[in-house]
């Protein structure tokens, strides 16, 4: 049993999928029956306005927050009902990359990395050591800012790391809630690129909340947009700008936007 | 699939005999949690292989392969690809990236100093002189807000002295109540033991009275507080200072030991010398409880002795001392929350060192008065 939830013979399975999901705080509804299934290798942007329920939904999908309804499977199962040995085996395929990094503040760079490596309490020092050492220069960081800590770096350092120990345990499926949220457009453009370029080389699905256009069009092969309770659209940008709807005219098609979704279009044919 | 038949995957590794020299085929899957479980096996099976002179590898049958499962050759091969080798040309990037990070320099630690105690030492006094030279500083800067506001009575910061009167002081009038009513009953039944033994139980109400009123009753508060309230001021100092809402305050034009430190202070110097009064209150009803059925020394004869065995002095003295040690226990308190840097380690060890700190300090301060007042109030 243990066996094949960490290796999946069965790739055809949907790597999410959220079936009628309700979640209500209080209350109110902030989504219901929500549908949505993502494919492997996808980069999905999951997007919508403020108070939408972008985030709630995707503390659902890493199983931080128990929906009221309906169920989330991620690798084809539910992180819960399988005992606290299944779920930490599904846990560690995939990564999470937090809006404000969530480092921990009393650990080094380099503890930050290999703890989840520590915690799988099967390597020894020397290999966690090899391995933090890749994962640091992965997210093109040099080796002399193992030893700073948290408190020390700056914002698009604090993402690089953050995102080092998202990738500590080879994940196949990251999940990334505003990722260049807070940076500025350099920062966030190079943060862009290196997701991208780490995306394809190490076949990860990545799933993402984003509110910044150019890293929409920058990174998501689909883009799921979330309003009224639910996924309005998904699907490959072009056909989502298609849709007639007060939101997705309102989020794609206002003058900011297409100057945005214009410069990337330029930039993927040069 | 039939459940006999379940697929399990593994890093598998097969050696043949060639022409003189061994072929070693890797296939299957090579990514951490695969060779993570069977790391041991797999070192001890590739060392082996690696020894061996002239051994070529094959590694086009991995079908996973991550830089764990990378690594894990790559150590094997004394950091870099062997001669012989055939590789997926996908395969190839992720050795070129461990090629990559050996490439960077390892960072230079810390160089190891012989005498490393006397810099410690030196380190420690330096580090004690900031603590000293910050405390002087905050107390001064208390001082000058005092002044300020004499002349701008305006700006007095009323509201946050009344929450920090409520918070400090209405909030822990249970539990000092408590405390000092449970401590007169115990000094009290405990003393009634030894003084009946030499028959001088009216003497229960000048150890009652002199001990609780003139120092117990206020080094009990003092305690309480420190523990109770100067915790909560550290930690409140030091979240404002990790999540920027000081720096804030100061944009704002707002002086931060003006809006944030002086009515803590303000408000202990205010509130601890009542709560001395109500906790000894508490005390003595306490005492006066266990030497009524101890000693059987009624109340109304407790109530007319009290004042003849304790002179009014003492009173003057509780109520000085819960005035220095609350303004002691705000200061120190504030002191530890202004230097709370933003991480987690150091919140909690500020926290700690505010409450160790207050105590000891409030303790050698009732040293300083039993000094000071060794001529006042006894009889």
């Amino acid at each position: 049993m243990r066996d094949e939830s960490l290796h999946p013979c069965n790739d055809q399975v949907p790597i999410i999928s959220v079936r009628n999901l309700g979640t209500r705080f209080g209350r109110n509804w902030v989504l219901r029956n929500l549908d949505l299934e993502i494919e492997r290798g996808e980069m999905v942007a999951l997007v919508g306005g403020s108070g939408s329920g972008k985030t709630t939904l995707l503390r659902q999908i890493d199983g931080l927050l128990i929906p009221t309804e309906g169920e989330v499977r991620i690798f084809g199962e539910s992180l819960f009902g399988g005992g606290i040995l299944r779920e930490r085996a599904i846990r560690r395929r995939f990564g999470v990359l937090f809006q404000q990094g969530a480092l921990f503040s009393a650990l080094n760079v380099y503890d930050n990395v290999a703890f989840p490596l520590r915690e799988l309490k099967l390597l020894d020092e020397g290999m966690i050591h090899d391995l933090v050492m890749l994962k640091l220069a992965m997210v093109e960081l040099l080796p002399q800012h193992a030893a700073l800590m948290p408190a020390e770096l700056s914002g698009g350092m604090i993402k690089r790391v953050s995102l080092a120990r998202a990738l500590a345990l080879e994940p196949e499926l990251l999940l990334l809630d505003e990722p260049t949220a807070g940076l500025d457009p350099d920062r966030s453009d190079s943060f862009v690129r290196l997701i991208c370029g780490l995306g394809a080389e190490l076949g990860l699905t990545v799933v993402f909340v984003t509110h910044d256009l150019d890293t929409l069009a920058a990174l998501a092969t689909k883009v799921a947009v979330l309003a009224e309770q639910r996924i309005l659209a998904y699907g490959a940008l072009r056909e989502v700008m298609q849709m007639d709807h007060p939101f997705i005219h309102n989020f794609f098609h206002s003058e900011r936007a297409a100057r945005a979704l214009n410069a990337a279009a330029l930039t993927t044919k040069a | 699939m039939k459940p006999g038949r379940r697929f399990v995957r593994r890093a598998g590794i097969a050696s043949t005999e060639q022409n003189g020299g061994a072929v070693a085929t890797l296939s299957g899957t090579w990514t951490l949690a695969v060779v993570g479980r069977e790391i041991d096996a797999l070192n001890a099976e590739l060392a082996a292989l690696a020894k061996r002179a002239g051994t070529s590898w094959d590694c086009t049958g991995i079908e996973a392969f991550d830089s764990a499962g990378a690594l894990l050759l790559w150590r094997t091969w004394g950091r870099r690809l062997p001669g012989a080798i055939s590789l997926r040309p996908e395969h190839r990037r992720i050795f070129e990236r461990l090629a990559a990070a050996d490439q960077c320099p390892a960072p230079a630690g810390e160089p190891r100093l012989s005498y490393a105690w006397i810099r410690k030492l030196g380190d420690g006094a330096f580090k004690l002189q900031a603590h000293l030279v910050d405390f002087v500083a905050l107390t001064g800067q208390v001082a000058l807000n005092l002044v300020y506001l004499c002349r701008h009575p305006a700006e007095l910061p009323r509201r946050e002295i009344s929450a920090n009167l409520f918070k400090a002081g209405v909030r822990a009038m249970p539990v000092t109540a408590l405390v000092g009513w449970l401590i007169g009953v115990v000094l009290s039944y405990l003393s009634s033991l030894q003084l009946r033994q030499f028959g001088a139980d009216v003497f229960i109400i000048n150890i009652l009275g002199l001990g609780i009123i003139r120092e117990l009753g206020p080094l009990l508060v003092a305690i309480l507080i420190a523990g109770r309230t100067g915790s909560a001021m550290t930690a409140q100092l030091g979240v404002m200072r990790v999540t920027e809402e000081i720096d804030a305050l100061n944009v704002m034009g707002v002086q931060r030991s003006l809006r944030l430190i002086f009515p803590k202070v303000a408000a202990l110097a205010v509130v601890m010398p009542l709560l001395v009064v109500w906790t000894t209150a508490a005390a003595l009803l306490g005492g006066m409880l266990a030497a009524q059925i101890q000693l059987d020394i009624s109340a109304p004869f407790f109530f007319q002795t009290l004042p003849k065995a304790v002179p009014i002095g003492n009173v003057w003295i509780a109520l000085s001392k819960g005035l220095v040690f609350g303004i002691a226990v705000a200061l120190v308190a504030c002191h530890f929350g202004m230097r709370v840097k933003p991480n987690t380690e150091s919140l909690s060890a500020n926290t700690t060192s505010s409450v160790v700190t207050a105590i000891t300090v409030v303790i050698l301060l009732d040293a300083v008065f039993a000094i000071v007042t060794r001529n006042v109030g006894l009889a």
